[in-house]
């Protein structure tokens, strides 16, 4: 079984319109959205929620204050700045390091666990989806993506579907390295502006940092052809391979406006052939 | 005044809206790119950088030979980052957060503070206008303590524009709470509808008030300003897609900088935030 995840460093490049196209070119896949912080792809694939399951991660301080002496221990040693001068947790600054409960003399501080958000198994038109919601302003992303992604690969042993895609979030920080580790391979999309490409440079240098294998798409390609050739060259340069370049088409945010991915939309439109090739790349690198 | 700049979705115009306020703005402003795990700012600002530092975390690091093998270090830490094995206490520098709390709870002194590198903070200046942005070293896993570096710097002299990561987790509520105002900007699709109901939930728990910027504004369809209308949030602008804007940020042109008419309706921008953040004080 092998697993393709999409990044892109800089948000917005496309990697959510292109993963929904991708998932009608694909043999008995199955899907996952890996950035739990602002899941998008459901709302093209429409899932049908199969099992709701409850993520259940970290602690949050919460002081009593009837039994509490005002002794300031927990202030003194909060590092977060997490306790107002009047002993009252702030949750959203609470790191969950239990210190202050550990410390308290006056056995004044819970410290529950959270419930930070939820998961699901559901069934889309193309194939199974594990996604999940992670709650607002809620910690422990890193370990919900790890969670999605381990369900979609029991759901494709399981089934014998020898692909799960992953749709990624974006940045370089704690949910990505979360989705990338120990993948088959990344497949980052990126976009011609000068944004797109410092972006692209250092998502690139994580997948290097994390061994895992990469491989570049440019999305709306045609809009600054000079940056594009520039990301050709340093694709080459760095030898990563480039899957194939997709030109800007309105067909694409029409399809999407549309809750439809692009092939369902416009199976003629220029960028699907784009796409085509695309694909055909990834499947020849990923094997 | 502290105004931020978010959206749930990435690569809705964020930067694109933070660099043209601050610029508009010019010398009475401050730009921090709080968005450390993909920092662009700084591609469109240019700004001549004047200092740089890098930034470290405190993680544990044990004296062996103080080091009675009590566990009690390993029992505090929430984030198996320190673990005793075979009689050696194993510290994992990377899945530490920085609490202290192994610190405090031995009882022969045998843990000091080592550093681990998060990232680097850079400074300068584009003409009058302070910028401030921090960098995320490639690997690491936390953005919020670099955040919170970043603000740090903050000059209160000088109106701040941080432009936020996406998202609606840790790092965007380190860089978006305590601020004065949050420009949430979104285009009308429903991605940007969707993230949006979370930014707006986002702002809504950390009681921040907020109008919306709607870029691209002419590519989908009227639900994201229906929306905006009952939840009672002011709609700001409205920024359309045009070609010619979308090339000229490819290149790294600042919008109020390729199309002087925008250089007004930025300072106009300015002023109508001035105003609702001070009507409400």
């Amino acid at each position: 079984m092998k697993e393709l995840v999409v990044i892109s460093g800089k948000g917005g490049s496309g990697k959510t319109s292109i993963v929904a196209a991708l998932s009608q070119l694909a043999k008995n896949p199955v899907f996952c959205d890996a950035d739990v912080d602002a899941a998008d792809l459901h709302l093209i694939l429409s899932p049908v929620i199969q099992e709701t399951h409850e993520f259940i991660a970290g602690h949050t301080a919460f002081i009593n204050l009837k039994q509490c002496t005002k002794c300031g221990k927990c202030l003194e040693l909060c590092r977060f700045c997490a306790i107002s001068p009047d002993f009252v947790v702030n949750p959203v600054m609470c790191e969950g390091c239990g210190v202050c409960n550990y410390f308290c003399e006056d056995n004044a501080i819970d410290f529950p666990e959270n419930l930070s958000g939820h998961w699901y198994i559901s069934s889309t038109r193309f194939g199974p989806m594990v996604h999940a919601r992670l709650g607002i302003a809620e910690e422990n992303s890193g370990k919900l993506v790890v969670r999605v992604r381990k369900e979609a690969e029991k759901i494709a042993s399981q089934q014998e579907r020898e692909l799960v895609i992953t749709d990624g979030p974006p940045g370089v920080g704690c949910p990505v390295i979360a989705a990338i580790g120990g993948a088959s391979g990344v497949l980052i999309v990126t976009e011609p502006s000068l944004s797109g490409r410092h972006d692209m440079e250092r998502v690139v240098e994580l997948a290097k940092h994390f061994s895992v294998p990469a491989m570049i798409c440019i999305n709306k390609y045609d809009l600054n052809e000079s940056i594009t050739r520039g990301i050709r060259e340093f694709a080459e340069q760095n030898k990563i391979p480039c899957a194939g370049q997709i030109p800007f088409d309105p067909a694409m945010t029409k399809s999407m406006v549309q809750a439809k991915t692009l092939f369902e939309y416009a199976p003629d439109a220029p960028a699907c052939s784009a796409v085509r090739q695309v694909w055909d790349q990834v499947l020849k690198n990923l094997s | 005044m502290i105004i931020s700049v978010a959206s749930g979705k990435g690569g809705t115009g964020k930067t694109t809206v933070a660099t043209s306020l601050a610029l508009a703005m010019g010398s009475s402003a401050q730009l921090l790119d709080c968005d450390v795990e993909a920092p662009n700012a700084h591609l469109f600002v240019k700004p001549v950088f004047e200092a740089e530092e890098t930034v470290f975390m405190n993680v544990p690091v044990v004296d062996e030979d103080k080091c009675t093998q009590c566990g009690q270090c390993e029992q505090i830490c929430q984030f198996n980052a320190i673990v005793i094995i075979a009689d050696t206490v194993m510290t994992f520098p990377e899945l530490c957060h920085g609490c202290g709390g192994c610190q405090a709870v031995c009882p022969a002194g045998a843990i000091g503070e080592g550093k681990r590198t998060i990232g680097i903070i850079q400074n300068g200046r584009c003409n009058g206008l302070g910028f401030v942005h921090g960098r995320l070293r490639i690997g690491e896993a936390m953005a919020p303590p670099l955040i919170r570096h970043v603000r740090s710097r903050i000059n209160p002299e000088k109106t701040a524009v941080i432009d936020a990561p996406p998202g609606t987790s840790c790092p965007v509520i380190a860089a978006i709470q305590n601020t004065d105002f949050v420009v949430l900007v979104t285009e009308p699709t429903p991605f940007g509808l969707n993230d949006l109901q979370l930014a707006v939930q986002t702002v809504k728990t950390l009681k921040i008030p907020s109008g919306l910027i709607i870029n691209r504004s002419d590519i989908g369809d009227n639900r994201v300003a229906q929306y905006a209308d009952a939840q009672n949030i002011p709609i700001l602008m409205q920024i359309p897609y045009e070609r010619n804007i979308a090339e000229a940020y490819s290149r790294g042109e600042p919008l109020v900088e390729a199309f002087p008419k925008w250089h007004q309706h930025f300072a106009g921008l300015c002023k109508e935030i001035t105003r609702l953040v001070s009507g409400r004080a």
